[in-house]
């Protein structure tokens, strides 16, 4: 299956198996960077690990010191190869570009439902393309 | 995002390492945000102050950041994690690392003003003015307030901003997003701050647009701040205007009030009152004043307000009158992520903030007790 059409925010390529939420995040409140994991027990990725995966979400939320725990994840080696997100916002945005982490959006009219957890994805951010290997 | 050809030099690293990375944020959130170009802005507020919150990998990025980028705009900062004069508790490592980052901060050339509410403290620019304000509850404010036009940055966005002095013209700095589609209708009478800061934050929860538009009673200062703060924490929406618009309505009524009491109001009673999330303002200092004259708090209760606010509070007499009730002054600081308010030394906290409970709860891993200030200084003043 390939997404093609999907807007750069940060290029570069990343490569992992996807992780897909359709609920937002609060970098903040929710992850910790050193765990690279979601530590809040109410979200459905409490406790997946994040690290070297494609993490598929809407948006994040909350905080804009989020940006900061994006950064954290990559300095502690827990960030995720690349991300998608719905439509991103401007905490997922920056914190992807000083972590130098691909971050696209999703075309319009294709939800995070449509990428399945565990599949292999490849993010092309700067062609806009997600190729997934069944 | 079309960039100038001094930006363009600027991003590819031909102006220094700092401004490289700068641009790199604002090309991204241009980008995400779906902006033609970039704006001058006159007003930049920074957050990831707290060590709490940035960590030292952020202390390690701010160390390198500052030794060569400077602010270019008047430039105001979040508070930090504890109050410099009131160090019992808090311990020297962390005073140690809250200490490189304020340095690398001032070495960046801010006001050190350690404040989430500088639309209490600062002079406000002209209606229509671009600024880039990262504290959430601030670039709400100001948005749905003060007529200024600013995104909901982020502690990094709002730092490529005070640097390059610019930001994207994009989303609320463009007026086409200023217009809600989303009407939340309250269906019962608001008593308090309470009541408002529980329909921001579903309004935060429930709406996905930059803007909403409330249909609840024009809010005080104190109502207006809850509001912003519990818009900016549960959601993206950046702005909200009172009164009707839009052509989607959603209702607000006492269920969905309880909903969310269900999720922040975690305890019955606490060990501790924490006021100051956002950080109090004159207005709030005197109210809490009447309410305690001549009485003394049960419980142990700190006041988080700036350090301008604290001053001006001390020449009225207002923090001497507070302090004689038993409150104690935390400057610089506020309610969230604290380590004055930790799951150590409390088991649970009174608060009247939905901001402050929801980082109670999720972040300083505290049960939180959620009343409003009356029935606080009520309950727990005597």
């Amino acid at each position: 299956m390939i997404i093609s059409g999907c807007p750069r925010i940060v290029g570069g390529k990343g490569t992992g198996p996807a992780v897909v939420t359709n609920q937002p995040i609060n970098f903040l409140a929710m992850v910790d960077p050193k765990l690279g994991k979601i530590t809040d027990s109410k979200h459905e990725l409490h406790d997946v690990p994040l690290a070297g995966t494609v993490l598929v979400f809407p948006s994040a939320v909350g905080s804009s010191v989020g940006a900061y725990v994006i950064y954290s994840m990559r300095e502690y080696g827990t960030a995720p190869s690349a991300i998608v997100c719905s439509r991103t916002d401007i905490t997922t945005a920056s914190g992807c570009a000083i972590a130098n982490i691909p971050l696209v959006d999703l075309p319009r009219g294709v939800s995070v439902t449509g990428v399945k957890t565990g599949s292999m994805l490849s993010v092309d951010a700067d062609s806009g393309r997600i190729t997934a290997k069944i | 995002m079309e960039l100038t050809r001094d930006e363009q030099e600027a991003l590819k690293g031909e102006h220094g390492e700092a401004l490289a990375s700068a641009y790199r944020i604002l090309a991204a959130i241009g980008e995400a945000t779906g902006a033609e170009k970039l704006v001058p802005i006159k007003w930049a507020h920074v957050s990831g102050v707290n060590y709490n919150t940035i960590g030292d990998a952020g202390l390690k990025f701010l160390e390198s950041f500052s030794k060569d980028a400077r602010v270019t705009v008047r430039t105001t900062v979040n508070p930090m994690g504890y109050d410099r004069s009131k160090p019992a508790g808090i311990s020297d490592r962390f005073q140690e690392k809250q200490e490189v980052i304020a340095s690398s901060y001032e070495r960046l050339g801010v006001t050190p003003s350690f404040t989430c509410t500088p639309y209490e403290v600062f002079d406000i620019p002209e209606k229509g003015s671009a600024v880039s304000f990262a504290e959430s509850n601030a670039a709400v404010f100001a948005n749905s307030l003060l007529g200024l036009k600013t995104n909901k940055e982020s502690a990094l966005s709002a730092l490529a901003s005070a640097v390059t002095g610019k930001a994207p013209l994009s989303d609320l700095r463009a007026d086409e997003a200023r217009n809600p589609k989303v009407e939340i209708k309250s269906d019962y009478t608001f008593q308090n701050e309470l009541d408002y800061g529980l329909v921001g934050y579903f309004a935060g929860k429930v709406v996905r647009d930059s803007c909403v538009s409330l249909s609840v009673a024009m809010p005080s200062m104190m109502q207006a701040k809850a509001l912003s703060a519990g818009v900016g924490t549960s959601g993206s929406c950046g702005m909200f205007r009172i009164g009707s618009g839009g052509n989607e309505r959603i209702s607000f009524g006492r269920k969905e009030a309880e909903e969310i009491m269900a999720e922040l109001d975690t305890s019955e009673d606490g060990d501790l009152v924490a006021l100051g999330s956002p950080q109090l303002g004159m207005g709030e200092l005197e109210l809490l004043s009447e309410l305690v004259r001549g009485k003394k708090f049960t419980k142990r209760c700190m006041i988080f307000c700036s350090r301008a606010i604290h001053t001006q509070a001390s020449k009225r007499g207002l923090a001497g009158e507070l302090e004689k009730s038993g409150a104690e002054f935390m400057c610089d600081s506020c309610t969230c992520l604290t380590p004055y308010v930790s799951h150590e030394k409390y088991d649970s906290v009174i608060s009247n903030s939905v901001k402050g409970a929801y980082y109670l709860n999720n972040s300083n891993k505290v049960k939180v007790a959620l009343k409003d200030m009356r029935t606080i200084a009520k309950e727990y003043a005597r």
